[in-house]
């Protein structure tokens, strides 16, 4: 099992983040990814080389702003579950950690390296911690 | 006008592949006759052996600790230092054709510059700013699979062979340890490819076409970059006749007696036994479900017979490019330098692919360098020792630069006696893997015909393990005397000059945002 986990600290409430990270079909604010699609619990996320993942939402905890999400129907991704967590760390500052478990365990290290830009475009919205 | 530069990588290659260098199978005469009229190198360093590392340390002149790609999947950051950059500001015109791999290959979000280009089907993403400097970027990589240009190409030209070539990786994106051939050596296929479509043959036509748009005036830095012989091991399949296997001697490397070669490999660092074993798989550089104990004595010949009509092709294709450099009239102001990036196992110790091993087999490679006739240089061979961290400050020697600030080591001599002048006395390599937990970091200098290893703790070593070979007397590295008594103050002094040279790891390290 490929496991991964990035993380940025920004210096912003985690209510405030949480606006865009707890809402799923806005992914593509964030994450380098080109389009999203909701409809209940399933979401479609297309990447820039065309590929498209259907995903079951697992957990959308807006008190534990706890996001997960597994990938599902794919012919190369056996498991996988992936978890974006809003941390609060006072007033004006959380954390943001992005983990994933999945096999085939090599296509998890991408994965982090999309996770991380994500979390630098949060950052760079939100407020980096210096 | 300047002094024009040819440079010419291969991928994956052994020092003895090349028949200047005493290999007795492959015909090697065009590169041959490169050296016969340059400056051959014995004993070349890569400072990493794989291949990003090794390839960043060529365009940036950089350690890898400096550079900070410490193992394949690492990228190189777009604003790195690139002596393809300083060559075009220069007034150079700048090509890199066929491998880069700068950046992931295995890039399903199309992060990286190298791969969109080939999705956009175009050369470059900015003339006025070109990626890493290189004015004309045209790429390939091992077979049809991805995004790159060739693979563009032949699906669109050759759409019958887009699947001709091995699948280089399984359907778990592991590397495929996928048997073929007649032996069922892991990445060998008998490929259907026309000779005249596979990528080698494709690297020589797109550069040909390249410089035959210069103006006749125009001075140039071309990187040609041929993708093999790395494996899969798939020369086109009506070449196969250059070399039968069952006619190809098992080489010196190769230790045919099993308890033997178990015993010279428990006498290394312990990763070697865990990876033969099957039981430590610490990089994505070889199959992961493929145990090197399983090897036999036909699957290496047939490795080496395959791998020696890929050389020959390079050799041919270098032979065309060569012919066009001399009917546009550069030929008496040209500069060729020949390398690879790092070696292959090719059977030694039981082995193929590459790893976390500091022996002759991934460490030793080709280098020439064929400078100009207009320079007046004389023919040499050099035995000190010199890494591909010298290119980048040869190519600005060559444009009449000065060296780059950012390089770290002298640009290569052209004999012994420059060699001392300049500073040659030792060359550096390290290794660095972390793999979903599994770790191996090794340091390695490499002087006055010793090399010297020191482990780094990790997953199966410790720090103050090591490696220590005297390669005057013991050439095919048997023999590990790092805990011999009577070695301790040559293996001390090495490891005193190595820590004392190594330039201090750029940290945070930069993260892994692929398996290759």
């Amino acid at each position: 099992m490929g496991s991964v986990r990035r993380h940025a600290i920004i210096t912003c409430s985690a209510a405030e983040v949480w606006t865009l990270v707890g809402a799923p079909e806005r992914l593509h604010e964030w994450f380098p990814t080109t389009e999203t699609r909701v409809e209940g619990s399933t979401r479609w996320v297309t990447l820039a080389s065309g590929i498209t993942f259907e995903e079951q939402i697992v957990t959308l905890d807006h008190d534990l702003r706890r996001f997960q999400y597994r990938i599902l129907n794919n012919p190369i991704v056996t498991e996988h579950l992936g978890t974006v967590d809003v941390i609060e760390d006072g007033p004006d500052r959380c954390i943001v950690v992005y983990s994933t478990n999945m096999e085939p365990e090599v296509l998890a290290l991408p994965i982090a390296g999309a996770a991380g830009i994500g979390l630098e475009r949060l950052a760079e919205r939100f407020g980096r911690s210096m | 006008m300047g002094r024009k530069i040819l440079f010419i990588t291969t991928d994956q290659q052994r020092y003895d592949a090349l028949g200047c260098n005493g290999g007795t199978i492959a015909r090697t005469p065009t590169i041959d006759a490169l050296a016969a009229r340059g400056v051959t190198f014995d004993r070349a360093h890569p400072q990493n052996v794989v291949c990003m590392p090794s390839r960043s340390t060529m365009l940036t002149g950089q350690h890898v600790a400096t550079h900070g790609v410490w193992m394949n999947g690492v990228p190189l950051p777009a604003d790195a230092p690139s002596i393809a950059a300083d060559l075009r500001r220069a007034g150079y015109s700048t090509a890199l054709i066929g491998k880069a791999h700068f950046e992931p290959l295995l890039d399903p979000f199309l992060r990286f510059t190298e791969n969109r280009l080939g999705v956009d089907r175009v050369n470059t993403d900015d003339p006025l700013d070109p990626h890493r400097g290189f004015d004309h970027m045209e790429l390939a990589t091992h077979g049809a699979a991805g995004q790159l240009h060739y693979s563009t190409w032949l699906r669109d030209h050759h759409a019958e062979h887009a699947f001709s070539y091995y699948p280089v990786l399984d359907g778990e994106l592991q590397v495929n340890a996928a048997g073929g051939g007649d032996t069922g050596a892991p990445q060998v296929k008998v490929n259907p490819i026309p000779r005249e479509w596979y990528h080698t043959e494709w690297v020589a036509d797109r550069t040909i076409a390249w410089l035959n748009a210069l103006p006749e005036d125009r001075d140039w830095f071309c990187w040609m970059s041929f993708p093999d012989p790395h494996h899969p091991w798939d020369p086109p399949a009506n070449e196969l006749h250059r070399v039968n296997w069952r006619d190809v001697d098992l080489p010196d490397g190769y230790i045919a007696d099993r308890d033997k070669r178990e015993r010279v490999l428990d006498d290394k660092l312990r990763h070697w036994r865990g990876w033969y074993d099957g039981t430590f798989v610490s990089n994505y550089e070889a199959p992961a479900k493929w145990v090197p104990a399983t090897i036999t004595d036909d699957q290496v010949r047939e490795v080496n017979a395959f791998t020696h009509v890929e050389n020959e092709l390079i050799d041919e294709a270098i032979a065309r490019v060569l012919g066009t450099i001399t009917d546009r009239g550069w030929s008496n102001d040209l500069d060729v330098l020949y390398t690879t990036d790092h070696g292959e196992f090719q059977g030694d110790f039981g082995l193929l692919f590459k790893g976390p091993y500091h022996v002759d087999a991934l460490m030793r490679l080709p280098l020439i360098w064929s400078p100009a006739p207009s320079a007046g240089v004389t023919p040499a061979r050099v035995q000190a020792p010199v890494g591909l961290v010298s290119l980048a400050a040869t190519f600005a020697d060559i444009a009449g630069l000065p060296r780059p600030t950012y390089t770290e080591a002298p640009r290569l001599p052209v004999s012994d006696a420059e060699a001392r002048t300049l500073g040659h006395e030792r060359v550096l390599t390290e290794w660095d893997s972390v793999l979903f937990g599994k770790i191996v970091r090794l340091r390695t200098i490499c002087r006055d015909n010793w090399v010297c290893t020191a482990a780094l703790d990790g997953t199966m070593n410790r720090r103050g393990e090591g490696e220590l070979y005297d390669l005057a007397n013991d050439p095919l590295q048997r023999n590990n005397l790092w805990d011999d008594a009577n070695h301790q103050a040559i293996r001390d002094d090495l490891l005193a000059d190595l820590w004392a040279n190594l330039p201090t790891t750029a940290m945070p390290l930069r993260t892994v945002d692929a398996p290759v």
